[in-house]
């Protein structure tokens, strides 16, 4: 290796890389990052300060399994879905009747309310006058994909 | 009794992720793409049925997957990491010993006094598959060799169905080392695997059964350790603390060839200003950084070029314009005129954490005005996304882009490319 005097520091020139190293960008890996909320509280409550809000801790109980999806349709506009909603997911929370969940159905997501009733057919409802029930039948291919938590919607 | 050492591996990852957040590929053969879309890196199972190999170009394969009604990705790093890193975490919920070995690869160690080992593979199986929608495959024995080799078995077609192969004190051992061919035991090279075969010693079993002085002399140490772990004595640590970081590499190739030194030196200015940014991220600062650039591989001789140099600092520093400075400098020593460039990156190295930088920063005040500006930029930039706020001297990605022509959302990192359902 030659080395070559330069300012305050020095040059090398030579030396092998391996180019063809993978590199994941370490920003991405956070799912969601919400800037920090300042209280902005006067001095004289500082004292009465315990921390500032974090959302992400108020609403997220399972970070790994948490995701994030967007509503398109109206068929959910009752339970304040709308077309654009975000949805918060949560894949390790089992899902019962009465749920809001995320189905798989052959090669569509939807969000539905999860219903099963007492002889175990199981429905997926709307909550739109304007749409009716899908029954889940023996030869859907169907998957439940999680359970929606939080539903975000803009003002 | 001895704690049991299990290898998780996700099954053809890269698809496996694809798969997650798109419906309409459950059955598909889907095939994921290198860099520029060049060959192919990661394939489903019915990819690998329909005939498609492992690091095929594209162009050889494109009307095979055409005619199957395949689904072709670019490779989505963000989207893989970020999965990479829940399924990681979420093997924590089973034992706190994990050993991150790859992107899709962990090992576990299993107390088997604690648990069923088999009714704790398959609750693991189950579990991180509705957790995260990613199919696992896991192979339990003594030793991490071992486990390597039961993994692999479970894969298996015939194992498929439950993707759990436990080997630990079983009788079938015997049989599936006899099965093994020695070139694919975990740790021997293709080296190692010609000086055995030469000896006669062609499978997993014989080289368990070969006497240990043999086998040092014809491999050296590493290789007795291979043999040792084979016959379920753990030579191999668990590895479980994640080392600090040593350095940060950003490069790329680019999506076509580049010869002018002007845009040379924008890409290189691009790779430094994400790799700046990741590490103030870890709190670090670099004293030096390295700069390589070079031309396609297969080129021939007289158009074949590559080079790298290494500037180094008597201070560390976390500011994207003092490393600008190194690195333009550095990169004026070793770019040529004349060559086709096809590839570019920055290594910065000699990492320290950036609370030493406080002795520096009440010598000099220029210091540390420029370390408040970085800090503020980056808030910026994290707020209302990547390059709001850059240097003039750095250009967004021009004509060196990556080709991706085929990428997915990046769905669990981008606002705006959020899974759509319906």
């Amino acid at each position: 290796m030659q080395e070559i005097e330069n300012f305050s520091g020095r040059v090398f020139i030579g030396g092998k890389f391996d180019f063809g190293k993978r590199e994941f960008s370490d920003d991405l890996l956070i799912p969601f990052i919400l800037s920090k909320v300042s209280a902005g509280f006067p001095s004289p409550a500082d004292d009465y300060i315990e921390s500032n809000i974090n959302l992400n801790r108020e609403l997220i109980r399972h970070p790994d399994t948490t995701f994030l999806v967007r509503a398109s349709g109206d068929s959910m506009i009752n339970v304040g879905i709308h077309p654009n909603t975000t949805l918060m997911v949560d894949r390790m929370i089992e899902t019962k009747s009465g749920d809001i969940v995320i189905a798989r159905i052959g090669d569509e997501m939807c969000v539905k309310e999860l219903f099963i009733d007492d002889d175990g057919k199981v429905l997926l409802m709307p909550k739109n006058e304007n749409y009716k029930p899908i029954e889940i039948t023996e030869d859907l291919d169907f998957e439940i994909w999680g359970k929606v938590v939080c539903s975000i919607n803009k003002h | 009794m001895q704690n049991a050492i299990a290898l998780l591996d996700c099954n053809n990852f890269y698809a496996s992720c694809e798969r997650v957040f798109d419906a309409a590929i459950k059955t598909k053969p889907v095939v994921v793409l290198s860099n520029n879309d060049g060959c192919v890196i990661a394939r489903s199972e019915e990819a690998k049925q329909i005939g498609v190999t492992m690091g095929a170009p594209l162009f050889k394969v494109e009307s095979l997957l055409e005619d199957n009604d395949a689904e072709i990705f670019s490779s989505n790093y963000p989207l893989y990491g970020d999965m990479s890193n829940r399924v990681m975490n979420l093997l924590h919920n089973f034992t706190p010993e994990v050993e991150i070995y790859s992107i899709d690869e962990a090992f576990l160690n299993l107390e088997p006094r604690k648990h069923s080992l088999d009714t704790l593979a398959y609750s693991i199986r189950e579990k991180m598959y509705k957790w995260t929608g990613i199919p696992i495959s896991i192979g339990i024995a003594e030793t991490k060799v071992l486990a390597k080799i039961a993994n692999k078995r479970a894969k298996k077609l015939e194992l498929k169905a439950q993707g759990v192969l436990n080997l630990y004190r079983s009788d079938k051992t015997e049989g599936i080392l006899k099965e093994t061919n020695v070139d694919d035991v975990w740790g021997i090279g293709y080296r190692s695997g010609l000086k055995l075969r030469t000896n006669n010693i062609l499978t997993a079993w014989q080289l368990r059964e070969t006497d240990n002085r043999f086998i040092r002399r014809l491999l050296t140490v590493v290789g007795a350790r291979i043999a040792l772990e084979l016959r379920g004595v753990k030579c191999l640590p668990f590895e479980q603390v994640v080392t600090k970081k040593h350095s940060i590499t950003c490069s790329r190739s680019f999506g076509q060839t580049v010869s002018n030194y002007k845009l040379i030196k924008e890409a290189t200015l691009y790779f430094l200003t994400r790799a700046c940014e990741k590490m103030r991220k870890h709190n670090l600062a670099a004293n030096a950084v390295t700069v390589f650039i070079g031309t396609d591989r297969f080129r021939p001789m007289p158009e074949a070029y590559s080079n790298s140099a290494t500037y180094s600092s008597t201070y560390p520093t976390d500011s994207n314009q003092e490393i600008q400075e190194w690195t333009i400098q550095t990169l004026e020593r070793i770019f040529k005129q004349g060559f086709e460039y096809r590839k570019a990156g920055i290594i910065l190295s000699g990492l320290v954490p950036s609370e030493q930088l406080t002795k520096r920063m009440f010598e000099d005040e220029r210091f540390q005005r420029q370390h408040k500006l970085m800090k503020a930029i980056d808030e910026i930039n994290q707020k209302f996304g990547k390059d709001t706020v850059r240097f003039g001297s750095v250009k967004t990605e021009g004509s060196w882009k990556m080709k991706q022509t085929r990428k997915s959302q990046s769905y669990t990192t981008n606002w705006n490319e959020l899974l759509i359902v319906r």
